[in-house]
């Protein structure tokens, strides 16, 4: 008879590892999707009890509102700002400290950008184009170069590479940097149009096109290399601010007064990729990620909000008592920060994924980390996980907002619905929702 | 090089301006699979058959391209994952023992303890001891980890020791009936049901909770994931306790009089209740009903034991018959004669079943594993016995096999007896799961880890599983379901079919319904609907019958029939 009984090995002495074998028989780990999911809660509970997504402002902020941002590209800590006194500041985002500062414009400073030479361009309602240099001069030093123009300026672009850039107006002026000459180069307009111009953009991967967006609600994309504009679309309701997508040279997003945001391939303006519906008054300004996946937008509702863009609904929704009706916000460029600028003349900093930390994580704690949110989109679809994952704390008069809004949208449907039940079929064709806002288009 | 040029005719130059015939990159679904593709086909299946969840989606038939690709990709990443939790079988380094009969004539079962002891290493037979007590029959228990061991008298003698090491823990007497006691979640705490009422005590044998609502409860059993503590009561309640926060979570009665017996599902943590009448009942803290009721023996069920995988049910009743259950399938697979009723019944990690019936302890091995066809086959002989020195004055009153040593632990009227069985304990523990070497840092990691994924009692149920899956059923149903007045399918189908059968007497569709589906003991939601319409049909008949008779006067009532 062969008898064995089953032995262990004792562990070694005077060993401080603790062994810790393990068996991955499935008899052996009873109710394993129970305890998952009970993670899972627990992952997303905590997610929730992290999310402190506000960092703090910059410096002591402006005197009066602020109303246009530009972030440098080309580094990671300079950040400009201009403000309704016609002050423009240069921000350290590192120690949120003024760098530099100058009371530049006697109007709105209404458009900021950075040249890739890190110079500061700003556009203003005083009809003035000035350029600074912030890195190599002191505060309140006079600009360096100064362009006039014949209206009031309402946006300013940089090209990519060439020393060109885009001011609108009325039309948009091309005006060519190596020349200190004051009059543009090329002016770009739609011929039939004749309204003021509130936002141009040049598209910083294909590099010759520019977009911009009129008071006469429309969108018209231009081509540099031909002088002329391309391609006019017309929408429902005027558009606040374009942006160009910056891994995905075709797409565009536009920030409407009708409070939605819209996504366009610019090869097809008849309809609109994604519709993002969230806000609850009109959308001030909007940009894409530095990943192309994401976007920021500031809304006249005192919000801002963070959108995924394949989704139709904000990921995440950012305000403070203190932040009044927000007109700009800008991503950083290592896509972790957004900034927003705000009427009350602050700005402020936000985390972009609001249970994030800052800081070196140790490879269990990053395993942790990565774990939990693995548990959170495999058990998304639960209902006590969807509730917990989405709830946020709404300011009362934008929930109020927000459930009126729908429940008029709901009559609205309803009254439609009816109209088509009682009318012969066939004459009211269903449209799509993408395409509903757009009147028209023109080459 | 010629020759086999001309051979394999497909990869030469093309001749007579005939197109050259590539091999196509992707196989036909019905070409013949190469050697190592079979191989690697069996290794997945037999990797799938013992690590695999559920079954693979079948790729073929998602239209959508994107949703395909994703379940593609997830797809791949369980099978990566089944492969190398199969190739991880290499790292387990413990083997279990065996006894295995060297010639045709020797007998598993003729072997003794002595013969174990002297054969197995000097540790292993440190481990078989006996315990001499006096102060009542008693009842052992070991902790989840196997480390500790409590025994208690039933005169009120308490005492827990680490078993392997001998080193004491606490002693209590009591003074009072103890009728079963009661690990708790780790070895420092332990509940005693006293003659009145439950009380858990410290590792250091300090009287910490007093449980007020239970009464004179007869069995307990703990349910380590959820923290339950539940008790079954003489007079038939059984309630339990949240241990963490000290709720009672659900109190029911069981409504069968004085239970007789108790275990718990490992699989599901489900709770046996056995009764006086032979009937067992399967109770989750979620309903006032109990899930499944089965009639299990034909006198009272004196034990029962679920084994780790939560398939099979023992049933040792007072009509001297051990049955086993299939409990998935609801269905008796054998039943077996003991000699006298199988007063209790423990199933080790690996399957091994110690029975106590009368003075013997007797270990039956492969009453659950396959026998040539899906269902177990029937054992002709057991695999050990077990006879106590001290003859039949000593009466064994509990087996319970220690988790992951080949340990079995009866305890009885005079004391305490560890017996080796090799080829019961499960020989690689997982050390996240349960560790049975744990140090002090680990218990409280362990503790805390285990408080924090401590389930809900509204996921007890009968699939644990059923967490995260889709509600397929339809709003419809849902919100016929929801209506309790409205009448259920089944039996709008009873009603329709009752519509349509015109036959007479004894084929009557409803009978022939409960003929079908219903076994002669399973008892659940459904059939207690079918009883009660049965009930009902039957009445409606002896009231018509009585009407006419009424009706037609005394003279002409000897002519109404029997049905229509």
């Amino acid at each position: 008879m062969k008898i064995k009984s089953l032995s262990r090995a004792p562990a070694p002495a005077g060993s401080d590892v603790v062994r810790q074998p393990r068996n991955l028989d499935p008899s052996q780990h009873p109710f394993e999707r129970a305890r998952e999911y009970t993670r899972a809660v627990n992952a997303v509970k905590m997610e929730r009890m992290f999310a402190a997504p506000f960092v703090g402002q910059m410096g002591h902020g402006h005197v009066d509102g602020v109303y246009t941002m530009a972030k440098d590209p080309g580094s990671l800590e300079r950040f400009g700002s201009g403000s309704g006194d016609g002050v423009i500041k240069v921000w350290d985002l590192v120690s949120r400290e003024e760098v530099w500062s100058v009371r530049g414009h006697e109007n709105i400073v209404k458009g900021i950008c950075w040249t890739p030479d890190r110079k500061l361009l700003s556009c203003a309602t005083d009809k003035t184009v000035k350029l600074w240099d912030p890195y190599n001069t002191e505060s309140k030093s006079p600009p360096l170069a100064t362009y006039l123009g014949q209206g009031a300026f309402t946006d300013i672009s940089h090209h990519r590479t060439e020393p060109a850039i885009a001011v609108a107006s009325g039309a948009i002026s091309i005006y060519d940097l190596s020349r200190p000459a004051s009059a543009p180069t090329q002016t770009l307009r739609w011929p039939t149009s004749t309204d003021t111009l509130t936002s141009v953009s040049f598209n910083q991967s294909e590099t010759s096109v520019l977009a911009s967006t009129a008071l006469d609600r429309a969108i018209v994309l231009y081509d540099l290399r031909t002088s002329s504009p391309l391609h006019k679309a017309i929408l429902n309701l005027a558009s606040n601010k374009v942006t160009w997508n910056p891994m995905e040279p075709f797409n565009f997003a536009v920030a409407n007064e009708d409070h939605n945001i819209y996504i366009f391939d610019m090869r097809k303006m008849t309809r609109a990729l994604n519709v993002l519906k969230d806000h609850v008054a009109a959308v001030m300004d909007l940009e894409f990620s530095p990943t192309g996946e994401e976007l920021i937008s500031a809304s006249y509702d005192r919000t801002i909000r963070l959108w995924n863009r394949d989704r139709g609904h904000s990921r995440d929704i950012y305000h403070t008592k203190r932040m009044q009706r927000v007109f700009s916000c800008k991503w950083t460029p290592d896509n972790k920060y957004v900034l927003s600028g705000s009427d009350d003349g602050n700005i402020r900093l936000w985390r972009a994924n609001a249970s994030d930390r800052a800081g070196i994580k140790s490879a269990r704690q990053m395993q942790k980390i990565e774990y939990d949110q693995a548990l959170i989109r495999r058990y998304s679809h639960m209902p006590e996980i969807k509730r917990i994952k989405r709830h946020r704390h709404m300011p009362k008069p934008i929930k109020k907002a927000g459930e009126i809004k729908r429940e008029e949208l709901n009559s609205i449907k309803r009254k439609e619905e009816n109209v088509r039940k009682h009318s012969k079929p066939g004459s009211m064709l269903r449209q799509p929702e993408r395409t509903k806002m757009v009147l028209g288009t023109e080459r | 090089m010629d020759q086999l040029d001309k051979i394999s005719g497909q990869d030469t130059e093309p001749s007579n301006g005939q197109h050259r015939q590539t091999t196509l990159a992707r196989k036909r679904p019905t070409a013949v699979l190469s050697q190592e593709e079979r191989e690697r086909q069996r290794q997945v299946a037999e990797a799938r058959k013992k690590y695999g969840r559920g079954r693979p989606v079948r790729l073929n038939q998602v239209k959508d391209k994107k949703l395909k690709s994703a379940l593609r990709r997830i797809e791949n990443k369980y099978q990566d994952a089944v492969l190398g939790a199969k190739d991880a079988e290499i790292l387990l380094e413990n083997q279990s023992g065996f006894l295995q009969p060297e010639s045709a004539l020797e007998r598993t079962y003729k072997v003794r303890q002595e013969d174990i002891s002297e054969a197995v290493s000097v540790q292993q037979a440190k481990k078989s001891f006996e315990l001499k007590l006096d102060l009542g029959p008693y009842c052992a228990n070991y902790t989840r980890n196997g480390k500790q061991l409590l025994l208690a008298g039933q005169k009120g003698h308490i005492a827990t020791c680490d078993w392997r090491s001998g080193k004491p823990g606490c002693e209590l007497n009591l003074n009072e009936t103890v009728r079963d006691a009661k690990w708790l979640h780790n070895d420092q705490y332990f509940a005693v049901a006293q003659k009145k009422h439950v009380y858990i005590y410290d590792a250091a044998g300090v009287e910490i909770h007093v449980l007020r609502k239970y009464v004179e409860t007869s069995h307990l059993e703990f349910l380590p994931y959820h923290f339950l503590l539940a008790g079954v009561e003489n007079s038939g309640f059984l309630r339990y306790t949240d241990t963490s926060t000290g709720q009672i979570v659900a109190e029911h009665p069981t409504r069968k009089g004085p239970p007789t017996a108790l275990a718990q599902n490992p699989y599901n943590a489900i709770l046996h209740v056995g009764h006086q009448n032979g009937t067992v009942s399967l109770w989750s803290p979620n309903s006032t009903d109990p899930l499944i009721r089965i009639q299990a023996n034909t006198g009272a069920v004196r034990s029962i034991a679920m084994d780790r995988s939560g398939h099979y049910m023992l049933t040792g009743g007072q009509d001297s018959r051990l049955k086993l259950w299939d409990i998935r399938a609801l269905k008796e697979v054998h039943s077996y004669s003991t000699r006298q009723p199988a007063t209790s019944i423990s199933i080790s990690d690996r399957g091994l079943a110690a029975v106590v019936s009368g003075t013997s302890t007797t270990i039956w091995k492969d009453l659950l594993t396959a026998g040539n066809s899906s269902q177990p086959g029937k054992v002709q002989s057991p695999y050990l016995n077990y006879h106590s020195s001290l003859g039949t004055q000593v009466k064994p009153n509990t087996v319970g096999f220690c988790p992951f040593e080949d340990i079995l632990g009866v305890a009885h009227s005079s004391g305490f007896t560890s017996l080796i069985v090799p080829g019961a304990g499960e020989a690689n523990y997982d050390a996240l799961e349960v560790n049975p070497y744990e140090t002090r840092t680990q218990r409280r990691e362990a503790e805390v880890k285990s408080l924090l994924t401590k389930l809900q009692p509204e996921t007890i149920a009968l699939d644990p599983n059923f967490i995260g899956s889709l509600d397929v059923r339809s709003a419809e149903q849902r919100a016929r379901e929801k209506d309790l007045d409205a009448p259920s399918r089944e039996e709008e189908k009873m009603a329709m079919l009752k519509e349509r059968n015109r036959a007479r007497g004894k084929n009557s569709a409803l009978r022939r319904h409960l003929r079908k589906k219903g076994g002669k003991n399973i008892i659940d939601e459904k059939r207690v609907r079918m009883e009660q319409m049965r009930h009902e049909k039957s009445e409606r008949e002896k009231e018509r019958i009585t009407g006419e008779k009424m009706e037609l006067g005394p003279a002409l009532a000897r002519f109404v029939g029997g049905s229509r």
